[in-house]
């Protein structure tokens, strides 16, 4: 089975409290930790155990700068055997139709069975899978959370509300977008990552693609963030300060007038 | 102007809420009467519903379309909807499935989640949407000159009560529904042990508990408040499996409705919010900015592993 995993360099938001900067035209990037996408790690993963299962390659890949590398070294030190960085001036200020069809020139440059995403990554848009599958002209189905091996097919669970599942029959190949909790990531120690420190990784431009720069980046993109603000704040809460002692006095009191104790 | 299409989930008959907000989403893009689609399996009644909203409505009667499936609702929607178009989703799980793809298809922009609208200005929409799950808001313009895909994040726009428009139906072909995906059938969750939708007083944590043993410090309160009492938290919890799925609250989750829902280290992604359909809402988070600050009745700013031990004690000490 060849896989192919898309994975997103993302602030990490657990290490790093995001706030915008002064100018309002961006999140404040000066020291910020980024990660892979959350997502991307439960994709990685399932990759790497269907592989462990019937065999094959899992290839991360990714659209990004050459700081992108360190996520991909991180992703193959989980189990991804290759890595594919897509890297060009072009794909700058791309929206997500522009990175699916950067990636798509890369899924046609291989050969796969499968190709996972994340859900969604940090702006929340759960589109890239989706318009990637569409322009491959491959089924999709997104918020995947359970996969079982067929021939030449799958039968897949898609989470929907209420804790539902919505079991599927796709064929292969396929697009799949993955959703948090369907395995659990394995961890990734300091010393797996130096073992492919060494590792080369392509690195392919636009033009190594067959991507017409036009069609992506700034130039490409309908999609543009025009600036970053800070909503107005509704009523909000009624904040309880003092000492720690002086709040829980107070709460508790809210908790016995609400019926809470 | 382009003209304006909402797609309409529906269910067991019956119209979904957030479909109702279409019609004020549609009214915010254009003055031009905005058209419904309607897409399943006898669902003549569901068509007449909409009519009631929107002043015209399409309907898409096919058996192949019994079952939502996002990528046979795709192929009828491009058989259906003109180039050019502006076509509305609610964000949920079934237009993350289908309307990325869907705009593909239709060569038109696409953009999911929004929060708002703040104007067209010629070809451009400026909508307005949210990052790292509320934290920041963003701008965004959209060029619908080839038309777009918006999907619109459920409460952002009021549901239309007064149903009426008195609007038309009428029927559309499918055209080829053939799919490479088939639905073959919904599985409900497992009962879990504990239903907390019971509780009258949920100790509700999120990824802000850091660590699994610290999970006892929940269960510790709510030992200490009384059979009232449930453990319940947000979905990194129950993804890290430090607790049943049965606990999790939020849209794919269990919706409670407790007398106080006490979110504790939980930044209030709508996920989340989704699934709290009322009570006081206090939150203890470590981050005055947090989002959930801003939807929460009371708001305390404190580690929650350092409070939760306190506020036991204190409760403790006065039986
Ligand atoms: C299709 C889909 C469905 C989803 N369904 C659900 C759902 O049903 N339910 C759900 O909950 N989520 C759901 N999610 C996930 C949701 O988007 C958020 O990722 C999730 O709710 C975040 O959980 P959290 O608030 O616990 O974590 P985070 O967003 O990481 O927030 C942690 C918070 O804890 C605070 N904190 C950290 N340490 C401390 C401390 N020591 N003391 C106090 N505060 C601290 C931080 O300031 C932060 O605000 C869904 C996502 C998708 C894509
Ligand atoms: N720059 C990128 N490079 C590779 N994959 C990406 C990139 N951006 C998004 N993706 C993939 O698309 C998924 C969903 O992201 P999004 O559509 O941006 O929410 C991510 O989880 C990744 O799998």
């Amino acid at each position: 089975m060849e896989i192919l995993v898309c994975v997103k360099r993302v602030p990490d938001s657990a290490e790093n409290e995001i706030v915008m900067n002064s100018a309002g035209n961006d999140i404040e990037r000066d020291d910020l930790v980024y990660s892979v996408n959350e997502w991307d790690n439960y994709a990685v993963e399932e990759a790497i155990q269907i592989v462990e299962k019937v065999g094959g390659t899992v290839t991360v890949v990714t659209v990004g700068d050459a700081d992108a590398d360190e996520i991909l070294r991180r992703e193959m030190a989980m189990g991804a055997e290759k890595g594919l960085l897509l890297q060009d001036d072009a794909f700058e200020g791309s929206d997500c139709k522009g990175i699916a069809t950067a990636l798509k020139g890369a899924v046609e440059k291989g050969k796969y069975d499968l190709i996972f995403t994340g859900a969604q990554a940090d702006e929340g848009a759960g589109a890239v899978g989706g318009m990637l599958a569409a322009m491959l002209d491959l089924p999709y189905a997104s918020l995947v959370n359970k996969i079982e091996l067929g021939d030449g097919k799958l039968t897949i669970g898609r989470e929907i509300e209420g804790g539902n599942r919505e079991m599927n029959e796709i064929s292969m190949p396929c697009v799949l977008s993955i959703q948090t909790g369907i395995n659990e990531p394995r961890y990734v120690g300091i010393r797996g990552i130096r073992k492919v420190s060494g590792v080369e990784i392509p690195v392919m431009s636009a033009g190594d693609l067959g991507v017409d720069a036009g069609s992506v980046g700034a130039a490409g993109a309908k999609v543009k963030k025009i600036d970053y603000f800070v909503p107005e704040k509704g009523e909000g809460a009624e904040m309880l300060e003092g000492s720690t002692e002086e709040i829980i006095d107070k709460l508790i009191e809210i908790l016995k007038a609400n019926g809470g104790l | 102007m382009a003209q304006v299409f909402a797609y309409l989930n529906h269910k067991n008959g019956v119209l979904e809420d957030a479909a109702m907000e279409l019609i004020n989403a549609a009214k915010a893009i254009s003055s031009e009467p905005a058209t419904a689609i309607v897409c399943g399996s006898g669902i003549d009644a569901v068509a007449t519903a909409a009519a009631a909203i929107f002043p015209k409505v399409i309907k898409v009667d096919n058996a192949a379309l019994d079952y939502p499936n996002a990528e046979v609702v795709r192929k009828a929607l491009v058989n259906v909807i003109p180039a050019g178009s502006v076509v509305l989703f609610a964000h949920n799980t079934f237009s993350m499935d289908c309307a990325p793809g869907l705009s593909v298809k239709l060569n038109a922009s696409f953009v999911a989640d929004i929060v708002g609208i703040d104007g067209v200005d010629g070809s451009t929409l400026k909508v307005v949407r949210q990052e790292f799950g509320g934290v920041v808001s963003t701008h965004v313009g959209v060029d619908m000159s080839a038309g777009a895909v918006v999907a619109v994040r459920p409460g952002t726009f009021a549901p239309d009560e007064s149903k009426a428009a008195g609007g038309a139906v009428t029927a559309a072909d499918a055209g080829d529904l053939s799919a490479k995906r088939k639905f073959i059938e919904i599985v409900a969750p497992e009962a879990g042990d504990v239903d907390i939708t019971k509780a009258d007083i949920l100790v509700s944590i999120g990824r802000g508990i850091e660590d699994e043993e610290n999970i006892q410090l929940a269960m510790d309160l709510k030992e200490a408040i009384g059979n009232a009492a449930e453990v319940s938290c947000s979905r990194p919890i129950v993804d890290a499996k430090w607790l049943e799925a049965s606990r999790q609250v939020g849209t794919s989750g269990c919706t409670v409705k407790p007398k106080v829902y006490m979110a504790c280290g939980i930044s209030g992604s709508f996920q989340h919010l989704g699934g709290i359909k009322g009570g006081l809402l206090i939150a203890i988070n470590k981050n005055p900015n947090a989002p959930i600050f801003q939807v929460a009745n009371v708001g305390i700013v404190a580690n929650i592993v350092e409070f939760l031990p306190a506020l036991t004690e204190k409760i403790e000490e006065m039986k």
